[in-house]
């Protein structure tokens, strides 16, 4: 199906180029001016992609992009088990994103664990026109009653907390009090901070530093004796049990996870991380800003890992034991051993199938380019990728270690660029979220969704990677592809060509 | 190690085996969790009565609602016209929320743009982002009429959209003849089934009544035809498709306004089709014309309804009609309004859905049952189980109003199947979690997330409702007409006869009853 693999770094550039001029085309021109400075054609050598990113979306473009509140509730808070997290404001937010993000977690639900429930303030006019604070007040009152075993409260702000004026922080302040020092946090993640997801991790970060950190006590609350080789996981959301296909080979080369951040976390656990030896960071976008703190206020080193596809697990995995002894680095290698009969099968399986098959990804955080390796170990391209909500600290990152030559870039691209340059390029998967999911399966392109695996997974780790093959296997090996013409459309069309 | 490349293991089973169980099991002592007896005893402790009273004594805390906002009832009801773009004035966020949570449903691509305000929005208004916002969607995605809707955001800093799409068309955004019908949908206010209505009325204002003052008021000259409002319905597309295939057979002249059973469904076939059927937009205009209109759903077209009327049409609205007696109202009403005859066809499906239920009710008669869900389809499946002998022991609307309330008792008073049950406006689905643990019943109707309850409490959970993310193209098969009433009976047998094999699988215990006739 590609066109790719037939045509030289030049041509494909050119035709790039081209196909990015020809989309500009359809916009006002200030709308054209300004998309134009997110477009690119990758070139080797540069050390970042050459787009601006981290700047407010276009209105009326069809952004995929979310809100600070997703940023905020939906990635970084709500994972956390024991804490009940509040969707503070009207009653939407919290629904649509109840429950769709897979944050696996082992619990008690609504007893001692409330991942999957959705708490609401649901705000009517008078809480609007006479502020929230009160009914705020006896929410949490209600809370402590009906759900005693709380180990904490988050309050996520929605749009129109800091439109009217309340002061969450004073109710925090005086409710925790109340409570002998209960941890209340409220998160000013309003929608409208921002241009994106980023900025609601970025203030979750801070609130979890402001509310957490700064409120622990000197001997902390942890029960457990420091070890050498203790280590925090930062920045999985253990989607599909991605963190668990991740701490099995931590632990399995000899280092001791005191903490997940936040998938199947605790607060405990993140009470506890400033005892980490080392912190490492898978995504790297919603917790690079903790993980800093973190280096400058308790001395905690934190290196970036990648464990999708098994040249970038063993990478990561010798990256990680560098900072601990032989002990460690042997245990790395074990593992690697380990793991390679496996991988071995898998890439042995799968690798035929797949292989010179074309990839196109527009997914957010850490994964525009960290699963580039993992197709690149099944024999695939990514011919194209993008960041939802990336800096240039992500595009710096995806040029200097991950994408080739003549790549097309795309930052928070929309419905229509997106639509063209697939349609263009003709890959033979894309791997995006749900709202693209289906406009490329109408076209009969497969498609893969990659913020939720598809209700697969998970994708991290050895385990993941088979699980990650067999997935991209079915999803363009299916022969449903095949069938999207109707034959007698197909024969007509057949017969016109060789009329011609 | 599990894994395999012969086997490949995922989440379902891969974190079964030892290796991961120990390492949960390790990771315990860094969660400093509760006390194994604690978290029982409080387990135990939510499924009494007296847990109940506290809970029923919530005034602030919502805890699994069974509503959403405004804006996704607009949305639903704005691609229900031909080509149009629903556009959403406020932070956009919310859009990808709406997006996201109609194609987990229909399993659809979901168009749907926002205005991007951000803060200095917040403190200047958001006229630069409606000026520039139509100005793109125009250009870009070639719709015949953008839908515009609000954001709790937009509303809370009070933005006026009537000036606001003035002034953008004066500044050249869309052609001054662009039409561009508005709704305020404020998502602190009502739900989203207040939001279908606002924004239809928008629409059906826009056109009737002169296009915000740029057009003549459109002059009624009644004709024969009927609209039908179908109002927001996880079922859309096979309900809707019912209702036009029943008025062809009737031979009645109809318009279906916010017609998006085409866009919820079009085929794979190598083309993206963003917009696709719907009302047209001449068709929106004429339906003024019209000698009645019917709602599907009242409290769908609380504000619209009565809009229709001051035009001078006459109105009848129904309540999710399912099962017998609804639809044999619905076809009445046709008959009467249009002056049609019911054709001997319908009388012949009408003997079909009879024959069913007098083939399986014994299985159903007597049985309890709880309902959640919008108001209007918690009224039409109560109607339904009542007309099998059932008991709708619990009805539960988040988004149910003191009215409904009441014609919700009045209607479980009617019937003797009715009596001790209770209907509940306002309440949610952690309310529904002690009802069910107090006063058990057979069986639960409702959307998704009825799954949480059917886990906690047992209780076996029919799915009719919206959304419904964990089972695939339901929405396709109507639940109206007699046809959708034999669908609504097919799927509770299903689950009927489900339970009572479960109940009785148990070889050489329970399986004398392991019967392979029911």
């Amino acid at each position: 199906m590609s066109l790719a693999t037939t045509q030289s770094i030049a041509e494909i550039r050119a035709r790039n180029k081209e196909l990015i001029e020809e989309v500009l085309k359809v916009y006002p021109e200030k709308t054209a001016k300004r998309r134009a400075k997110h477009l690119n054609v990758h070139q080797a050598g540069k050390s970042d992609c050459g787009v601006k990113s981290n700047i407010k979306s276009i209105p009326g473009v069809m952004t995929i992009r979310g809100c600070a509140y997703a940023g905020s509730k939906g990635v970084v808070w709500g994972p956390i088990k024991d804490m009940v997290h509040i969707s503070h404001g009207p009653v939407g937010c919290g629904q649509y994103s109840w429950g769709s993000r897979r944050n696996y977690y082992v619990g008690t639900t609504g007893i001692d664990s409330f991942v999957t429930l959705q708490f609401t303030s649901d705000f009517q006019e008078k809480d609007i026109v006479f502020g929230g604070d009160k009914k705020l007040v006896k929410i949490l009152d209600e809370i402590q009653e009906l759900f005693p075993l709380n180990n904490g409260i988050t309050i996520q702000s929605e749009c129109p907390i800091g439109l009217i004026g309340d002061d969450i922080e004073a109710v925090s302040r005086a409710k925790s009090k109340e409570y002998g020092g209960k941890t209340i946090v409220p998160v000013r993640c309003e929608g409208f901070r921002g241009v994106s997801q980023s900025l609601g991790h970025h203030i979750a970060n801070d609130a979890v530093r402001d509310w957490i950190f700064d409120q622990l006590e000197s001997d902390g609350k942890s029960k457990f004796e420091p070890t050498p080789y203790d280590v925090a996981i930062i920045g999985d959301y253990n989607i599909g049990g991605d963190a668990w296909s991740s701490r099995i080979l931590l632990e399995e080369m000899g280092l001791r996870v005191i903490a997940q951040w936040s998938g199947d976390g605790s607060l405990a656990e993140l009470e506890a991380t400033p005892k980490a030896k080392l912190n490492i960071l898978h995504c790297y976008r919603s917790m690079n800003y903790i993980s800093r703190h973190m280096e400058e206020k308790f001395g905690i080193p934190w290196c970036e890992y990648n464990f999708f596809g098994p040249s970038k697990i063993a990478e990561s995995l010798r990256k990680i034991a560098g900072y601990f002894d032989d002990k460690i680095k042997e245990g790395a290698e074990r593992v690697i051993e380990k793991y390679q009969p496996l991988v071995s099968a898998v890439i042995a399986k799968y690798r035929p199938r797949l292989e010179g098959k074309t990839v196109m990804l527009y997914v957010g955080g850490l994964r525009p380019r960290h699963v580039i390796g993992a197709y690149e170990d099944l024999g695939m391209e990514v011919i194209g990728t993008g960041y939802e909500f990336g800096h240039n600290d992500d595009y710096q990152r995806t040029a200097q270690h991950y994408v080739k030559d003549s790549t097309l870039i795309y930052d928070d691209v929309n419905g229509y660029e997106f639509e063209r340059f697939v349609e263009k390029l003709q890959p033979d998967l894309v791997g995006s979220g749900i709202k693209e999911k289906y406009v490329f399966q109408k076209m009969g392109v497969p498609f893969r969704q990659m913020h939720s695996w598809d209700y697969s997974g998970p994708y991290h780790g050895y385990d993941g990677f088979a699980i990650f093959a067999r997935d991209m296997d079915m999803a363009i090996n299916s022969p449903v592809w095949k069938k999207t013409k109707a034959p007698w459309k197909e024969a007509s069309r057949a017969k016109l060509l060789a009329a011609e | 190690m599990a894994q395999s490349a012969e086997h490949v293991l995922d989440h379902l089973e891969l974190f079964r085996g030892p290796e991961y169980q120990e390492m949960l099991a390790k990771k315990k002592i860094f969660e400093n969790p509760r006390d194994p007896a604690e978290v029982e005893r409080i387990k135990e402790w939510t499924k009494t009565a007296e847990y109940r009273e506290k809970n029923f004594a919530r005034e602030a805390l919502a805890v699994n609602p069974a509503k959403a906002c405004q804006p996704l009832g607009a949305v639903f009801a704005s691609v229900g016209f031909e080509g149009t773009l629903p556009f959403v004035h406020g932070s956009q966020g919310c859009v990808a929320y709406y997006r996201s949570h109609l194609s987990r449903h229909f399993k659809e691509p979901s168009s749907c743009v926002s205005s991007s305000m951000t803060e200095d929005a917040a403190v200047f208004g958001g006229l630069n982002n409606m000026t520039d916002g139509l100005a793109n969607s125009y250009n870009m995605y070639k719709p015949k009429m953008i839908a515009v809707s609000t954001t709790c955001m937009a509303e809370v800093i009070g933005d006026d959209l009537n000036a606001f799409i003035k002034t953008s068309k004066e500044k050249g955004s869309v052609p001054a003849d662009f039409d561009v019908p508005f709704a305020h949908t404020p998502a602190f206010v009502g739900s989203h089934v207040t939001g279908y209505d606002n924004a239809l009325k928008g629409i059906l204002e826009h056109f009737w009544d002169g296009k915000a003052g740029t057009a003549p008021k459109l002059e009624r000259k009644q004709n024969g035809a009927i609209n039908i409002i179908g109002g927001f319905d996880g079922y859309t597309v096979g309900n809707l498709r019912e209702i036009k295939r029943i008025l062809a057979l009737m031979g009645i002249q109809h318009t279906i306004l916010a017609d998006n059973s085409e866009v919820f469904d079009t085929p794979t076939d190598g083309e993206f089709r963003m917009y696709d059927g719907g009302t047209t937009l001449e068709d929106a205009a004429n339906a003024v014309h019209a000698k009645a209109t019917i709602s599907m759903q009242q409290w769908c077209t609380e504000k619209t309804l009565p809009f229709v009327a001051d035009h001078g049409q006459d109105i009848v609205s129904f309540n999710y009609p399912v099962g017998l007696s609804a639809t044999d109202d619905f076809i009445v009403a046709l008959s009467r309004i249009s002056g049609k005859e019911i054709p001997e066809q319908l009388a012949r499906e009408r003997g079909r859905l009879v024959d069913a239920i007098a083939d399986s009710s014994a299985h159903i008669h007597g049985k309890k049952f709880a309902i959640y869900g919008d108001p209007d389809l918690c009224y039409g499946l109560a109607a339904f189980l009542l007309e099998l002998g059932a008991e709708p022991t619990h009805v539960l609307s988040t988004n149910g109003s003191k009215a409904w309330h009441e014609k919700m008792q009045m209607l479980l008073a009617s019937s003797p199947f009715g009596q001790g049950c209770q209907a509940y406006p306002g309440r949610d689905l952690w309310h529904m979690r002690s009802l069910l643990f107090t006063e058990p019943v057979d069986f639960l109707i409702g959307n998704t997330y009825g799954k949480y309850l059917e886990r906690d409490t047992g209780t076996p959970l029919i799915r009719i409702g919206f959304p419904i993310f964990d089972r695939h193209h339901h929405h396709r098969s109507p639940l109206w007409g007699y046809q959708g009433g034999l669908n609504v009976l097919v799927k509770i047998l299903d689950k009927v006869f489900d339970e009572m094999d479960k109940k009785t699988n148990v070889l050489g215990e329970t399986d004398y009853s392991f019967d392979i006739i029911r």
